[in-house]
């Protein structure tokens, strides 16, 4: 008899799926199912609340996608994460965000009991390696993000790639530029640089990263400083090195 | 591009078999018209020159009005008015020819008076003349209309065996078995009746498209069943999240199409639609015959803001190259993504078996 509880959450947006893992997760009494969501939006409201230890996701799902469900997630660091899906394709990637298991639909009994035993010896042992950077690593050669998942209390909000306009570093945060509004999100600006196209965006700055089209001009400020403004009017400072990349694109354009 | 005019060869052949046109015309203005033999002849070569030229303008109107889709009493009035018209401008011409001869040189002398008198002979010859050219040219678009037909059905057997490979491959989306798999393997347990009926299900689905890759055309009423197993399968994994809606025109039950021409357009519409849709999707499909066109439509509501999924597209343009391979432009395939439903519809020429 296990003293040990370990809370799990599923996140599943298929009724039998989630009826598979509750089913299996019932021959193993050491653990206790405290959350069960059908999409992504309320996994990333409820989860960082109930502190699950071991988080069961699925990838393909409505609104938000399992990896996107995942870098939304404040406490992701706690977890050990184990995704379930139909798709193999996305095993590199999951395992590049240190999921501890990769489970194919469907899957026996046993190899579930396998992967639930790779999650317990996780549980407790802090993930060392920031998971947003290398989950870029992953990412099929000419493939960049498409769209940024953006956590705003218990909102999520889905910024599409092509309306993000400037990116300014703020802290731990980078604040998002995208149709007259800002969004703050989670992370360091060079993640996000790493995930977006470098024909579309270009690092002006150590703290921002402005898409190409939206520039309109560009002077020197002082000395060594610049300043571009964009379509919008917003002003961004560019760096000494910055001024250098971005004369070279403009140049390489016209 | 004007077949003649565009081919210097061909002009060249074409200018000869004017030859005995213009000694055909010689001999009727001497023995008809009275003219002496070099005056009919100096005559009938600049008209017979002319003329050939003008005649390679009926090509146009021949092109305008195909004998195939044009009425008889369109066909018999465009031609009688353009018969009209050019023997009317050649007879013109003829008077400024013979004009212009009586002014230049004293041999010529009364021929402008005896020009007038020839009038209905040349009227006459401008007419048949016509006629024959049109005919030729009817000739010569019809041969051009078969060749480009051959072309085009060489082109198609090549696309036909290409998609045929293409279509076995697409038949069954391994993605699919996996999720059905794992909903069986989920049913076993909880309801083991259900799971029964799924494996049924599933088989139905696989057997009705193992034949399928090796025929060119199936009855409608065959893909429908197919799409129908597909549904049940799918309508298993959703459950209340997925509702379908059918319109089938029984008439157009017994119409004969290329298979997995729906099949796809469905499997795209559950994979972009309610795969994507928390409160659910639905699907339309519709199935028409009106006059000599059979419809095909399958609408779905879908979410613009969903994250991608793999294999975007590839359906859809495997339709649309065997519809093309196989139809032409007699086939269409239009695709309308307005709002959060979309629509694709495909028109297609309708055979049908006549059941008595």
């Amino acid at each position: 008899m296990t003293s040990v509880k370990y809370r799990a959450v599923i996140v599943e947006d298929e009724e039998l799926a989630r009826g598979v893992l509750r089913e299996l997760l019932a021959d193993h009494r050491e653990i206790e199912i405290v959350g069960e969501y059908a999409n992504g939006f309320e996994a990333v409201k409820h989860v960082p609340e109930l502190k699950p230890d071991i988080l069961f996701l699925d990838i393909q799902m409505p609104k938000l996608d399992g990896f996107e469900v995942l870098e939304l997630l404040s406490n992701k660091d706690d977890m050990a994460v184990v995704f379930v899906t139909a798709y193999n394709e996305h095993a590199l990637r999951a395992f590049e965000v240190h999921a501890v298991d990769y489970l194919l639909k469907p899957f026996a009994a046993a190899r579930f009991a396998e992967a639930l035993d790779r999650a317990k010896q996780r549980v407790g042992q802090k993930q060392v390696a920031p998971v947003v950077e290398l989950a870029s690593a992953a990412r099929p050669q000419g493939q960049y993000a498409e769209r940024i998942p953006v956590k705003d209390g218990p909102r999520v909000h889905i910024i599409p790639v092509a309306k993000l306009e400037f990116a300014e570093a703020q802290d731990d945060y980078v604040s998002l530029a995208s149709e007259g509004k800002k969004y703050l999100k989670q992370g360091a600006i060079s993640s996000l640089e790493a995930n977006l196209d470098p024909n579309d965006f270009l690092r002006i700055h150590r703290s921002y990263l402005v898409r190409l089209e939206c520039v309109s001009k560009l002077e020197p400020l002082s000395k060594d400083s610049y300043v571009v403004t964009l379509h919008s009017g917003a002003r961004l400072p560019v760096s000494k090195s910055g001024y250098a990349k971005l004369k070279a694109v403009l140049e390489t354009e016209r | 591009m004007h077949p003649i005019l565009g081919n210097l060869r061909r002009l060249a052949i074409y200018l000869l078999a004017w030859i005995p046109l213009t000694t055909v015309l010689t001999g009727v203005l001497r023995y008809s018209g009275g003219m002496d033999g070099t005056v009919a002849f100096t005559m009938a070569a600049p008209l017979c020159v002319v003329y050939a030229f003008i005649c390679l303008g009926i090509w146009y109107l021949c092109k305008a009005t195909p004998l195939e889709s044009t009425s008889f009493s369109q066909l018999q009035l465009t031609h009688l008015l353009a018969a009209i018209v050019i023997s009317g401008v050649w007879v013109l011409l003829a008077k400024a020819l013979a004009d212009v001869l009586t002014a230049s040189s004293p041999s010529y002398v009364g021929l402008n008076v005896q020009v007038r008198k020839d009038y209905p002979l040349l009227f006459v010859s401008g007419f048949l003349l016509y006629l024959l050219a049109a005919a030729f040219h009817y000739v010569m678009l019809s041969q051009e209309l078969s060749r480009l037909a051959e072309q085009r059905e060489a082109k198609a057997n090549l696309l036909a065996r290409d998609s045929e490979l293409k279509a076995l491959k697409a038949q069954v989306n391994p993605h699919f078995l996996f999720n059905s798999l794992n909903s069986i393997s989920a049913l076993t347990s909880v309801d083991a009746k259900r799971a029964r009926d799924m494996c049924i299900l599933l088989a139905d689905f696989l057997r009705s498209t193992l034949g399928l890759g090796e025929k060119t055309a199936i009855p409608i009423s065959e893909e429908l069943q197919l799409v129908r197993a597909f549904l049940a399968v799918e309508k298993v994994r959703f459950g209340q999240r997925l509702i379908v809606q059918e319109y089938v025109d029984p008439q157009a039950l017994d119409c004969i199409v290329p298979p997995l021409l729906l099949q796809p357009l469905v499997e795209n519409a559950i994979n972009h639609g309610v795969s994507n849709l928390l409160e659910g999707g639905w699907i339309k499909l519709e199935i028409k015959h009106v006059g000599a066109d059979l419809t095909m439509l399958v609408e779905n509501n879908f979410d613009r803001e969903a994250p991608s999924r793999p294999g975007t597209g590839t359906g859809l343009k495997n339709v649309r190259q065997r519809l093309e391979a196989k139809f032409g432009p007699r086939a269409t395939l239009m695709l309308d993504n307005a709002g959060d439903i979309f629509r694709v519809e495909i028109t297609l020429p309708a055979e049908c078996v006549v059941t008595i």
